[in-house]
């Protein structure tokens, strides 16, 4: 029992020999693929080739998405086995902060905006 | 030293380490990094919410769409890109322990990064003397505070990189200077994916708008 235990923790802790580091395929790919979902959205706000404005922002917000996990995976060789979780752990986390912080900002001023009266007709009301 | 934990009902004791084992030097650093990073993440994430709210608060100053020039950002946009990956080759480049062609794309890194913020400062100076300074309107004060937060970051990595070139060329791709970077590799990817949010958030739905 005391043997194993032993060689598990062993096992824990070699950190410097899990994390990956990529290839030049890998990081080729990710570079393609970047490049790709930089010139997307470019060329469709610069084109306007969708019609409506709405459809445009959401759909570069998806590539900004999509390219935000590219850079993850490809640059940054995000996995769910780096440094036995805890960078994903780490990472998710602040996802749900910046989450909360975001759109709890932006609901909670857009409410203020809307629900503020404006100065003229506050002092109208004297 | 061993602590010994109160047996349960029955059976032995059981036996901890209390203390903390030896570990090698720097083995905790990339975690430890990735972990400042994120904290990074969260001040940018507060910024990109102030950019959020007052962005549309032009003060009947100019907008968006009077001041950025899409082409001159896709260009800027394309500099940062290029410097990732050639950051990339910069550390398979290290791992084959080849110092020469190490320093070189770590060179060629910086002069990317330094085109960058070149191109950046120029358009700051742009806007500035047309009169869209920070003090014109809400919109201006979190744009500038935005990118500028952003390209201060930049300018540090910069200073990072060539601090690691000299280091690299007197004392060689040891381990300690390997380790020191992965983290600017980390740090140099990181700011790439904050430009994304940047030109998303701020330059494509800005001109939208």
């Amino acid at each position: 029992m005391n043997t194993d235990s032993h060689a598990a923790h062993a096992d824990d802790h070699h950190h410097g020999d899990s994390h990956s580091h990529g290839t030049f395929s890998t990081y080729m790919l990710g570079f393609v693929l970047s490049v790709v979902l930089t010139a997307i959205p470019f060329w469709l706000v610069m084109s306007g080739a969708l019609p409506s404005k709405q459809i445009t922002a959401l759909v570069i917000m998806a590539f900004a998405v999509v390219q935000i996990v590219v850079h993850m995976v490809y640059f940054l060789h995000m996995s769910p086995k780096s440094e036995n979780g805890w960078s994903m752990m780490a990472l998710i986390f602040t996802i749900v902060m910046v989450v909360i912080a975001l759109s709890g900002s932006l609901w909670v001023m857009n409410h203020l905006n809307s629900n503020m009266m404006p100065i003229h007709q506050m002092t109208g009301m004297k | 030293m061993t602590v010994a934990v109160n047996p349960t009902q029955t059976g032995e004791p059981v036996f901890y380490l209390a203390d903390e084992h030896p570990h090698p030097e720097g083995y905790s650093t990339s975690l430890g990094f990735w972990i400042y990073l994120m904290s990074d993440c969260l001040i940018f994430a507060i910024l990109f919410a102030t950019f959020g709210v007052l962005g549309g608060n032009y003060a009947a100053g100019p907008a968006p769409k009077d001041l950025f020039e899409l082409p001159l950002v896709a260009v800027n946009t394309s500099m940062l890109l290029l410097s990732s990956i050639t950051y990339g080759f910069a550390m398979l480049t290290m791992q084959q322990n080849k110092i020469a062609q190490t320093q070189m794309w770590l060179a060629i890194t910086g002069l990317f990064g330094l085109a960058f913020i070149g191109i950046e400062l120029s358009e700051f100076a742009h806007m500035i003397h047309e009169g869209a300074t920070p003090q014109r309107s809400a919109f201006l004060s979190a744009f500038f505070t935005l990118v500028g937060t952003h390209g201060l970051h930049v300018s540090c990595g910069l200073i990072w990189l060539v601090t690691l070139m000299v280091q690299v060329q007197k004392f060689g791709l040891i381990e300690a200077n390997r380790r020191r970077l992965m983290c600017l590799s980390m740090f140099w990817h990181f700011l790439d994916v904050v430009w994304i949010g940047v030109f998303t958030f701020v330059y494509l739905l800005g001109v939208l708008r």
